[in-house]
């Protein structure tokens, strides 16, 4: 019971989080580690401010 | 047993559905409970998901569960990751929900509820949510590359580049829209001026916390930015009775346009984390919570439908918007129905997270069910007021007049019953001067928000906060979207200039960067502007342009799937994409047609334009010009507005063409012929 609602309380914040075009940073961390070990993965804040760039810089706008 | 049960579950849901339209249509000429509506839509969009989404999910597309998507083929931990499907759902509507689906069905209540009810179900079901998914399916199965990219190589490059630039004007267009929406509500109205301008600040601080205080805290800030809002929606009721304070945030139409601009080219140019982002984790929040906010009202208080089901304007001589219900209503609503735009968000970051392809009918065909779910929310939520008073607010000070006496008697007259009392009371409840003549969509949806969600909190006394509440919400997503919109058109103005001065593309440098803000920032500007002067509203002229762009768009994305369904040699199932093509083609093309070369004034532009220039001709002088200069400017707006109809018209047609040819083709060759990348098998690790 308690185990579901912490994993209902994961999944509500990952999608708040992706919802601001912030992806999980434990599964980047992990991947990286995993597929590229020869990387050092980049801290909590520069994943963030890389992902924030990621998010508006392009040419995608936002939807009407 | 196990088979036919829940078959049996699916036809009594079918058949519940089926009651509550039957009992909508049969319920006329008396006001239904907005219930009604909203069970009927959501049985149906239950029905069409399990029946027709997933109808094309597996036979037209042949969806493969065993394909490896490019979520785990380029899996990088950033662009591309493997993302829950409910996870990635969230993220999918929260990119594709924006101010479209709570204003276009807002403006088509003109015609009554039925209209619009029906298109939005109708529309989403076999065009909005099948152009979504097929988009999402055909990008996910090309690595996750953009519409242009998609259409260069599905179609050839020309129809191609013809369509990025359909895009760019759409953009333009859209920007001009949405910043109109934010002036209409907002002159006159220091309240609402006070706690849109106090976002700034308070963004700013948000922005500075997440960088330098506690970087990356998103939640933590996020809540202390709601408390900051909502603090400033109840001192904004201080500011605008204050003597002092109040006459310093009234402003007139003209003032905010160049104050919105200024502000557009000052937003864009700093750096995202600062302004952009923080007010994008608000707004985002913000929206998602007053949508369900909204749907639990609605579920809690069953309000009763005040509009009739079809008035009297279904014969085109509406205030609100000029022209037949055919081809108008289905270009005035189109996100909710169908939205081209939503083409470029499904081939945009979506189909990169998108973890088995199984799952793309569920984000792309359930992502608009619910987009659509929202625009029947604004129906709703603009039936449930006075139809008097919604005519008093959407209808142009040219045919209404200005004061309250006046307007009560000219809607009376339109038999919509409303004394002058009832709208200075209304205006009063909800802490404004006025509410007459407040055109685009905004604080319509605002005083019905008021009217549903006052009574859930705060009884009547709350009326007033919660009118300011739906106006911020909206004003803060429309700003963060102007922000953003610029952005995007900067940087495909400046991959477009670059290709004849290349040192435009070096994004990096500050010149150009400014240079290609401020042309972006001065075409909507120009649009927004010649919007906010017009007599008729505005909304008249700017909103079947928003209109038409889109459907064209969506009309464009469709033409491409089906492409794609002929190139793989699934040519007997293309009526999924050929239905809605063609609809949408005769809507936007007449509408295309009718807005340049109507021989009504109010509609065609043309027609509008012959009528200031022969009144020129003879020394007269036509309000609201009070020059000749002003009626030379009029008469280059409209020529320059039927201009714009008429690219569109030529960008859907070209692309048509080019589209047909290309099915042509394919249909000759005997095996597929389809651009999408070679199978992969997902690795086993994988849990499919």
């Amino acid at each position: 019971m308690f185990k579901d609602l912490a994993k209902l309380g994961k999944y509500l914040g990952d999608t708040a989080r992706l919802m601001v075009g912030l992806p999980d940073y434990d599964v980047y961390v992990q991947h990286t580690r995993l597929k590229h070990p020869d990387r050092e993965p980049m801290s909590y804040e520069e994943f963030f401010r890389e992902r924030q760039e990621a998010r508006f810089g392009g040419a995608t706008g936002k939807c009407c | 047993m196990n088979r036919i049960l829940p078959k049996l579950g699916w036809a009594a849901l079918a058949v519940f559905g089926a009651c509550c339209l039957a009992y909508i249509a049969l319920s006329r000429g008396e006001t239904i409970n907005a219930l009604w509506i909203v069970m009927a839509a959501v049985s149906i969009y239950l029905v069409a998901y399990r029946y027709y989404g997933l109808y094309i999910a597996n036979t037209v597309l042949g969806v493969d569960g065993t394909r490896m998507t490019p979520a785990v083929k380029y899996n990088d931990g950033l662009d591309y990751v493997p993302t829950n499907k409910n996870v990635l759902f969230g993220h999918h509507f929260a990119a594709i929900a924006g101010a479209g689906p709570l204003v276009g069905p807002v403006l088509a209540a003109q015609m009554g509820y039925l209209p619009g009810l029906l298109w939005i179900v109708a529309g989403v079901v076999l065009a909005g949510a099948v152009q979504d998914f097929m988009v999402l399916f055909v990008s996910s199965r090309r690595d996750g590359r953009s519409l242009g990219d998609l259409i260069k190589s599905e179609l050839g490059p020309i129809p191609g580049m013809i369509a990025l630039f359909g895009a760019f004007m759409i953009m333009v267009i859209i920007l001009a829209v949405l910043a109109m929406i934010v002036v209409k509500a907002l002159a006159d109205s220091p309240w609402g001026t006070f706690t849109v301008a106090a976002t700034i600040p308070i963004a700013i601080f948000m922005g500075l916390y997440m960088r330098y205080i506690r970087p990356g805290r998103i939640g933590e800030i996020s809540v202390v930015g709601f408390i900051l809002l909502m603090g400033a929606i109840l001192l904004g009721g201080q500011v605008a009775q204050s003597p002092t304070w109040g006459p310093a945030f009234t402003f007139t139409g003209v003032q905010l346009t160049w104050m919105l601009i200024g502000y557009g080219f000052i937003a864009a140019s700093l750096p995202v984390w600062l302004l952009l982002a923080p007010r994008d984790y608000l707004s985002t929040f913000l929206k998602i919570g007053t949508i369900l906010g909204l749907a639990l009202g609605i579920v809690f208080v069953a309000p009763q439908l005040e509009m009739p089901a079809v008035t009297r304007f279904v014969d085109g001589t509406g205030p609100v918007w000029s022209g037949n219900l055919f081809p108008f209503l289905f270009i005035t609503i189109a996100c909710g129905a169908v939205s081209g735009f939503h083409a470029l968000i499904a081939s945009g970051t979506s189909p990169k997270m998108l973890d088995n392809e199984r799952h793309a009918a569920f984000i792309g065909y359930g992502g608009m069910l619910m987009e659509s779910f929202v625009a029947i929310m604004a129906l709703v939520a603009a039936s449930v007021i006075d139809p008097g008073v919604y005519f008093a607010m959407n209808s142009p000070a040219a045919v209404i007049g200005k004061e309250a006496v006046e307007v009560a008697a000219k809607v009376s007259s339109w038999g919509f019953v409303i004394t002058p009392e009832v709208l200075v009371q209304t205006a009063s409840d909800v802490g404004e001067k006025s509410i007459i003549s407040r055109a685009g969509g905004a604080p319509t949806l605002a005083v019905g928000m008021a009217h549903i969600l006052h009574q859930v909190i705060g009884g009547k006394a709350m009326m007033a906060f919660w009118y300011h509440f739906a106006i911020l919400f909206e004003a803060l997503f429309i700003l963060t979207a102007v922000d953003a919109g610029t952005r995007a058109g900067r940087f495909m103005l400046q991959d477009l200039l670059g290709a004849f001065a290349p040192s435009f593309k070096r994004t990096e440098k500050l010149a150009p960067n400014l240079i290609a803000t401020g042309l972006c920032v001065a075409a909507w500007g120009y649009f927004l502007y010649q919007g906010v002067v017009d007599p008729l509203g505005g909304i008249n002229t700017l909103w079947p342009l928003f209109g038409v762009a889109n459907q064209m768009l969506a009309a464009v994305a469709l033409i491409l799937c089906t492409v794609v369904l002929f190139k793989m040699k699934r040519e007997r199932y293309a009526w999924v994409t050929i239905l809605p093509t063609v609809w949408l083609l005769a809507c936007t093309l007449t509408a295309g047609w009718q807005k340049i070369f109507h021989a009504d004034p109010k509609v065609g532009f043309l027609a509008n334009a012959a009528r200031f220039s022969g009144a020129a001709d003879r020394g007269e002088v036509l309000a609201p010009a009070t020059s000749v200069a002003q009626m030379q400017q009029i008469i280059f707006n409209n020529y320059l507005d039927a201009a714009l109809c008429g690219i569109f018209v030529l960008v859907v047609l070209s692309v048509t063409i080019f589209g047909i040819l290309a099915c042509v083709r394919a249909h000759a060759i005997n095996h597929p012929t389809s651009k999408e990348t070679a199978y992969e098998k997902m690795p086993d690790e994988v849990s499919v």
